[in-house]
């Protein structure tokens, strides 16, 4: 296996999806790679941070809703048309 | 839910109230300016209201309303022009013709560590909306919205293998992108 088959099987890895025969020869490489092993603990990572720079911990990302977009909505559920269908 | 069904005017506005924020969040994320994530909150609150009585109240309301929320967005997201962007493949990692990878990785800071700055918080963000549009909307639904492959599959008239491939690609061209701050070599 080379550093590009690495990198091809990569998400295959990850996802537990590699047959074990071959999962056993991606963990050898990475064993004697350390640039295999750190580009898969950076996509690792790459995957931890596209989270959690989008979770609450962020400040800047509030979840408030604008009162002038609460006002549109609520004015646009009066339409007659969107109460066609009430639940029994 | 009872009043939600029976179509109360004040339970709508508690629904909105309590969960227009998050709705857009996750069309923030999936649209690139406020004016379209604003009004894809507003067909995903007026789709709410057309369907709140075929809800099923054994049903989670957070997550249907998610769902509708990225309903909407990717609506919204279909009908924009596409603008000019980047390929995929030159974020892509290289590779010698022995295999060997021509720029070897190196490690990163804690990412912890490293999002405790509100630049860095910003450039990742920046790095994401980044990425060639077919990749970014793969990226946010599997990795921030949390939605399985079958189901992103079939929100984006996709295969599953298609997802799979775009999600690796989209992860390896945003850790191209994000590789040279985390490294610190970006101030």
């Amino acid at each position: 296996m080379t550093c590009r088959d690495l990198a091809e099987f990569l998400i295959d890895y990850l996802d537990g999806d590699l047959p074990a025969e071959q999962r056993l020869v991606f963990e050898t490489h990475l064993r004697r790679c350390p640039p295999c092993e750190a580009y898969l603990r950076t996509y690792e990572a790459t995957i931890r941070i596209t989270k959690l720079v989008h979770t609450e911990t962020c400040p800047e990302k509030g979840h408030t809703c604008p009162e002038e977009l609460v006002l549109a909505i609520l004015a646009a559920s009066r339409n007659p048309t969107l109460r066609s269908e009430p639940e029994a | 839910m009872a009043r939600l069904q029976a179509r109360e005017p004040a339970a709508f506005e508690q629904l909105v109230r309590t969960h227009g924020g998050r709705m857009l969040a996750v069309a923030r994320r999936l649209l690139h300016n406020e004016e379209d994530a604003s009004d894809a909150v507003q067909d995903a609150f007026l789709s709410v209201f057309r369907a709140i009585g075929h809800f099923d109240r054994q049903s989670r309301l957070g997550t249907w309303l998610h769902r509708i929320a990225v309903n909407a967005a990717l609506q919204k997201l279909r009908r924009k022009q596409w603008k000019p962007e980047r390929s995929i493949e030159e974020l892509l990692p290289a590779f010698q013709e022995d295999g060997h990878a021509a720029e070897p990785a190196v490690a990163w800071e804690e990412p912890h560590v490293a999002l405790q700055h509100q630049e860095t918080r910003d450039y990742v963000r920046r790095a994401i909306a980044e990425l060639p549009e077919n990749y970014r909307t793969v990226l946010v639904l599997r990795d921030i919205e949390e939605l399985d492959t079958e189901e992103t599959a079939r929100l984006l008239a996709l295969s599953a293998g298609t997802v799979k491939t775009r999600l690796h690609r989209a992860r390896q061209a945003l850790r191209t992108l994000l590789d040279r701050r985390l490294r610190g070599e970006v101030p």
